[in-house]
């Protein structure tokens, strides 16, 4: 019988990051001013376009089934627009990740960002790594209380923060904030409020690493993408080993530059030690790279131990080697400016009329008492300005005896009214005499007289079963 | 059965109890529950507990628990009916006081009468007329322009609310006379008529004879020439409709023994504002006429179809 019975799960570790100074650390300040910033402010940006239209510049306006981009409107049937975005931003990833490693994860992932803000808001209320642990290991007394009560309100404070800003790119923010803060919100503005708030605490305040290990698909794959040439955060094990300790005043001759002093290790937010070589929880925030830099400052020895580096150079223990031109790196732009120029061309010859015609299909066609042919058409015209129009319709491939427009009375077929923004449905009703074809095919030109746009749609005639 | 005088046995690899249950040579161990699953059980209880208190929940001998806030589903289907009614009577309103006419010309109270107008067509015009309207042999195809009693709004109104042949006292009412059945023409005269009424609208064959049986037997309810008339109902015999069917067999049995449509009176089954609805509906159907008297001489100014950014 074994002494020590086989652990069959791992028990969560708490973790707890010691402060660390440098410039990947600087770097990570910047890169969260920057991009909470972006969350918190861009919904208060305003963009004017006129009378009844929304004043936000971006606005994803559901009641109302549009969503605004500064200068362009996105309506329901254009979604297609965020696919393109997706795989840019799907690709995007890849190509970073293929140059540069795990970077998204240790700078812009909002898991990472929101995380770093509440590992600081722990270290100023709890203080640094030591007095957290001692805190955790202490008995439960008046200071322990207070510490942890108000490292909680903070964290509660900063995820109400998360998803009150959440719901502003989904109304007007100034009439929103208003109703906010007379609690005067319907319950699914609350709603997401309240469940931003809840996953932010617990993302940010508990889950932590266990997010980017065992929930993130992407921490998975990544390495998929990784090839000798890519940038990653490695321990210079050449240099560094035998590690051990080292005594001031001996000199450096048969031993290695690793002093052991597990600086790289108590600074890193996913409690790995990174001498152990690439490892999946590794997300690439270079902290370690910042800690052991400022430990060779200390013992007079070069930066670099642990460095952003590349496979190649690592393995053949030469100097970094890294390339930015590579294969990949022309297929991954390739493929993102086929899908930008592709979305950048629909977007420029997108043109602010649409028109659809459904044809009827009960009764599919009418004889009429001359003995003639009629049918029937729901159409539908789009009008994406900004100003009421006036359309003109005409049928094309077929001699029409008559062509009927009605919508609560008939309506001359050149001259079709619909409003700024908005659809116009009319019904259409096409007499002929009986075709020689059963199903003969015909197209409806819708013209913008004033600004010479045409649009079509193509139909179908029937004057006979088949 | 484990004996509970034993102790456990203990799994020799993890150290942990067994309970003492096999299956194939594979025991299970006695490893308590994860702790964060007793919690969410806890959890779930006390929320039971709260969920008796506020919602209906134990069966008592006079029905069950009411709970605090006396929510039932049929309450909630009952609220949120009399909404929709309450939404939907302000239009009702409307309709009840307006003319056809005016309901026409309303752009939004025309699209509230299709809408309606056609769900109720559905629910009782559909049986006879078909979904869309489109008929069959013997009920007629509302789509078209051939109306036996007229297609203008009123025409339509009138028909649907009194109905043809009804039970109704003011009902449209008429009876073709059964000319071969009851012995007043004979075989060959109805089959040279019936050639003749096939003439009216091909324009081809047809004989003196049948023109003159034609003109005494059935021009007084049919017109002279054949175009019918909407006093009596009489089909145009010179179009390309036919109800009953349009080949010779077909005109001869009808003359021989002619069948009648009926359709009942809908006064005493829908309120006036539905049959108003209807009526905007079938008219809007593509056959519809316009009222005599007000003909409007151009097209109309524009009222346009809109779809408010709001809606």
């Amino acid at each position: 019988m074994p002494e020590q019975p086989i652990q069959l799960f791992a028990k969560q570790r708490t973790i707890y990051p010691r402060r660390v100074w440098g410039k990947y650390r600087k770097l990570k300040w910047v890169a969260m001013v920057v991009l909470l910033g972006i969350y918190y402010l861009t919904p208060w940006i305003r963009w004017d376009r006129g009378e009844y239209m929304p004043s936000q510049a971006i606005l994803i306006d559901m009641p109302h089934r549009r969503a605004y981009f500064f200068g362009i409107e996105i309506w329901p049937q254009e979604v297609y627009y965020i696919t393109g975005i997706l795989i840019l931003a799907a690709v995007g990833l890849f190509f970073v990740t293929s140059l540069l490693g795990r970077v998204w994860c240790g700078y812009a992932c909002p898991q990472t960002v929101w995380t770093d803000l509440f590992i600081w808001v722990e270290r100023i209320v709890q203080g640094d790594r030591n007095a957290r642990k001692k805190l955790d290991e202490s008995p439960w007394n008046f200071e322990k209380i207070r510490k942890k009560t108000l490292t909680h309100l903070i964290w509660l404070l900063i995820g109400l923060c998360t998803g009150g800003a959440w719901v502003f790119y989904f109304n007007d923010a100034p009439t929103l904030m208003d109703q906010i803060l007379h609690a005067d919100v319907p319950w699914s503005v609350g709603g997401w409020i309240l469940g931003l708030t809840f996953s932010t605490y617990v993302m940010a305040g508990f889950a932590r690493e266990q997010v980017c290990t065992y929930m993130c698909p992407y921490a998975r794959f990544q390495s998929a993408m990784f090839d000798k040439d890519t940038l990653v955060i490695s321990y210079d094990e050449r240099r560094g080993e035998p590690r051990g300790k080292h005594k001031a005043g001996t000199g450096w001759e048969n031993r290695g530059h690793c002093i052991d002093c597990d600086s790289c290790v108590v600074v890193c937010p996913m409690g790995i030690d990174i001498r152990n070589g690439l490892q999946m929880e590794c997300i690439a925030c270079g902290l370690c790279v910042d800690a052991c830099n400022n430990v060779m400052d200390k013992i007079g020895l070069p930066h670099g131990l642990i460095r952003y580096d590349t496979a190649e150079a690592h393995d053949k223990g030469i100097a970094s080697t890294f390339r930015f031109f590579r294969p990949r790196t022309f297929w991954y732009i390739g493929i993102m400016s086929a899908v930008g120029s592709l979305m950048l061309y629909s977007l420029l010859t997108r043109s602010p009329l649409e028109i659809t015609v459904l044809h009827d299909r009960n009764p599919i066609f009418v004889t009429l008492s001359d003995g003639d042919i009629r049918n029937g058409y729901n159409i539908s015209l789009i009008n994406k300005d900004h100003t009421d129009r006036q359309y003109k319709l005409e049928i094309k491939g077929i001699d029409t005896r008559n062509i009927r427009v009605q919508a609560s009375q008939d309506l001359s077929p050149d001259a079709l009214n619909v409003f700024a923004d908005s659809v116009g449905h009319f019904r259409v009703f096409l007499t002929a005499p009986k075709q020689a074809e059963a199903r003969k095919h015909i197209e409806f030109i819708v013209t913008d007289t004033q600004n010479n746009i045409r649009e079509s749609d193509s139909s179908i005639f029937v004057s006979e079963r088949e | 059965m484990a004996d509970p005088n034993t102790p456990k046995e203990k799994d020799t690899v993890t150290g942990v109890e067994t309970t003492g249950h096999e299956w194939d040579g594979l025991k299970e161990l006695n490893n308590p529950a994860p702790r964060w699953w007793l919690w969410v059980f806890f959890l779930c209880c006390i929320w039971a507990v709260g969920y008796w208190l506020v919602y209906p929940a134990w069966p008592t001998l006079n029905g069950n628990t009411q709970g605090s806030k006396h929510w039932t589903q049929y309450k909630k289907l009952a609220d949120e009916q009399s909404e929709i009614t309450a939404r939907r009577g302000v239009y009702i309103e409307k309709i009840k006081t307006a003319s056809l006419q005016d309901i026409q010309s309303d752009p939004e109270l025309y699209a509230f009468a299709i809408a309606g107008g056609k769900t109720m067509f559905k629910e009782n015009c559909a049986a006879c007329h078909g979904t869309g309207a489109e008929g069959r042999p013997g009920y007629p195809n509302l789509n078209d322009d051939d109306w036996l009693w007229g297609g203008d709004l009123d025409a339509i109104y009138t028909t649907i609310k009194h109905g043809i042949r009804s039970t109704h006292a003011e009902t449209r009412d008429s009876a073709m006379p059964a000319f071969g059945k009851d012995g007043i023409l004979k075989a060959a005269e109805i089959s040279s008529v019936a050639d003749y009424v096939l003439s009216l609208s091909t324009h081809q064959g047809g004989t003196e004879e049948g023109a003159t049986l034609f003109a005494t037997n059935c021009a007084s309810c049919h017109g002279n020439d054949g175009k019918g008339g909407r006093d009596f109902g009489a089909p145009n015999l010179a179009d390309a409709i036919w109800l009953y069917g349009g080949d010779k067999a077909s005109i001869v049995r009808q003359v021989n023994s002619p069948r009648h449509g009926v359709m009942p009176t809908w006064e005493a089954r829908l309120p006036d504002t539905t049959i108003k609805q209807l009526a905007i509906y079938v008219h809007s159907l593509g056959g519809g006429e316009a009222a005599p008297a007000i003909m409007p001489a151009a097209a109309p100014t524009q009222p346009s179809a809109k779809e408010p950014a709001g809606r």
